[in-house]
């Protein structure tokens, strides 16, 4: 696992409170992780936060799976 | 067609008059005090004359003027609410929660036997979530202004989100919302659940008020209005109403919760009762922001107000819960009214300030006190007002102060005054319940 999924995976755990093995890639924040709208805008700011980056808008709202999340990450990380 | 209208009104006011009020039991009790974290360690620590004061741990204080509260003691939410749940609540709302969960649990109430669409929680805080608005403003100003605010800062932060958790919590979609009116709040927060369920609009009603601001904002905007006590060096002996040399309040915080409920209601369930609500007043002093009164007017008039809602008449009170906060001016406002509204009956009744121990819990104050008004009628004892060493040769020294220890007396009915900055005055009356 990259480090970026390690440090997404962390966040995930950390906000959600759920258990680590349950945060597969194909997980989706609001299906599997029950999340609610506003637990998902708070992700999105921590791994800004944890990237120092900035993710537009449109682009967060694509991001609804730890996969997708990952993904983008390791795209745009710095 | 102006005959109907007419009609109409007579019918109207013939039904207004013929309303019978319902009377309202207190049914379930739960509090998060300095004192302990449960009705019975509260209790313990009231009628033993236990200072709940201790240095600051919520935060750095070294800065700070005062550096002393009366903070929870050994209090970690995670214990009481599931931690990601706890993360998204601020620590006034918290506590409103958990002490609320306890006083649903003392009632005994059972879910499938209520009607939920007749419970209501009406809830007071005087700041709401002031540790949650001050550390987001912190974070955003630490940026470079590039807005980066929690999606919770709002839903944490707002003072009626208490009302709102609880109603959640247990499913009661009564009446719903918050009552403010600073240190009045939770007092006049029972008397409007009190009215709710006289007039007929609940069957229960969740009432009380919680309060959390032990930090940075919290002390130091009040230590900016010189209304804190500064004795660092003896804290535990700093709030002392009625003492001459009382120098300020010592901010409290914690969460009280009582269970109001329609008598025949309660009779039907089998509800345990501990004591009955008589009556409540509320005034204003229309007079300064922060100043009381300096002849105690609104004191005076809530008082009487409160004894005429109760149908009752001076003599029948034995125990006042004084607001009594240990500022120089407060104190002495509040005792003149008293010995106004009860003339020689004063001398014959307790007074007592339990400040003195619990600090002052603004918000919470008038709920964490009237539960001292209802312990009082259940055992018999008066707590006390601690820390007396010197009178105050400008208060009367023949009004009975309970001075340092917890005096037996039985008690039919206490009145607990509550002053809010403002000028809000709110007062109500609990008495011993008879068939």
């Amino acid at each position: 696992m990259s480090d970026i999924a390690t440090r997404v995976k962390k966040i995930i755990v950390d906000k959600l409170g759920v258990d680590e093995a349950e945060v597969t890639t194909e997980a989706s924040f609001t299906n599997d992780l029950g999340a609610d709208s506003l637990d998902t805008v708070e992700l999105i700011m921590e791994f800004e936060k944890e990237f120092n980056i900035s993710i537009p808008d449109e682009q967060a709202e694509t991001i609804t799976t730890v996969g997708q999340a990952v993904a983008y990450l390791e795209e745009h990380a710095k | 067609m102006l005959f109907v209208f007419v009609r109409r009104i007579y019918h109207l006011t013939i039904y207004r008059q013929n309303m019978q009020l319902k009377r309202v039991v207190v049914t379930g009790i739960g509090a998060l005090t300095p004192l302990g974290n449960n009705l019975e360690d509260y209790w313990n620590g009231l009628i033993n004359g236990v200072s709940g004061a201790n240095m600051i741990t919520l935060f750095d204080a070294s800065k700070f003027k005062t550096k002393f509260a009366c903070e929870l003691k050994n209090f970690e939410a995670t214990d009481y609410l599931d931690r990601k749940e706890s993360r998204k609540i601020d620590r006034f709302a918290q506590i409103a929660i958990i002490a609320s969960d306890q006083a649903v649990l003392d009632a005994k109430i059972d879910k499938a036997t209520i009607n939920p669409d007749r419970v209501g929680v009406i809830f007071g805080s005087g700041i709401g979530g002031l540790i949650t608005f001050q550390n987001e403003v912190i974070d955003f100003a630490k940026g470079d202004g590039t807005p980066r605010f929690n999606p919770y800062f709002i839903p944490k932060m707002i003072l009626d989100i208490a009302a709102g958790q609880i109603s959640m919590r247990h499913g009661f979609r009564g009446p719903n919302f918050a009552v403010v009116s600073a240190c009045a709040s939770s007092t006049n927060a029972i008397i409007d659940a009190f009215d709710y369920i006289r007039i007929g609009k609940a069957d229960i009603v969740v009432t009380g008020g919680s309060e959390a601001v032990v930090s940075q904002a919290g002390v130091g905007g009040f230590n900016a209005m010189k209304a804190l006590s500064e004795r660092n060096d003896g804290f535990e002996t700093a709030s002392r109403p009625y003492d001459k040399d009382r120098d300020g309040f010592v901010m409290g915080e914690g969460a009280g919760v009582l269970i109001l409920e329609d008598l025949d209601h309660a009779l039907a369930r089998g509800a345990h009762i501990y004591c009955e609500i008589a009556g409540g007043g509320a005034t204003a002093d229309a007079h300064h922001i922060t100043a009381p009164h300096p002849e105690g007017l609104g004191a005076k008039n809530v008082m009487l107000s409160a004894l005429k809602d109760a149908g009752m008449k001076p003599e029948d009170i034995d125990y006042i819960n004084t607001h009594g906060t240990s500022t120089p001016l407060g104190d002495g406002a509040e005792l003149k009214a008293i010995t106004h509204v009860f003339g020689e009956h004063a001398y014959k009744l307790n007074i007592s300030s339990t400040k003195s121990m619990t600090g002052h819990c603004l918000g919470a104050a008038g709920v964490i006190e009237a539960i001292a008004c209802i312990q009082s009628i259940v055992h018999g004892i008066i707590p006390p007002t601690i820390n007396h060493f010197t009178d105050d040769p400008e208060l009367d020294p023949q009004l009975n102060f309970t001075f340092n220890k917890a005096q037996h007396r039985p008690v039919n009915a206490a009145l607990s005054n509550t002053f809010g900055f403002g000028g809000h005055n709110a007062a109500v009356i609990v008495k011993k319940y008879v068939a």
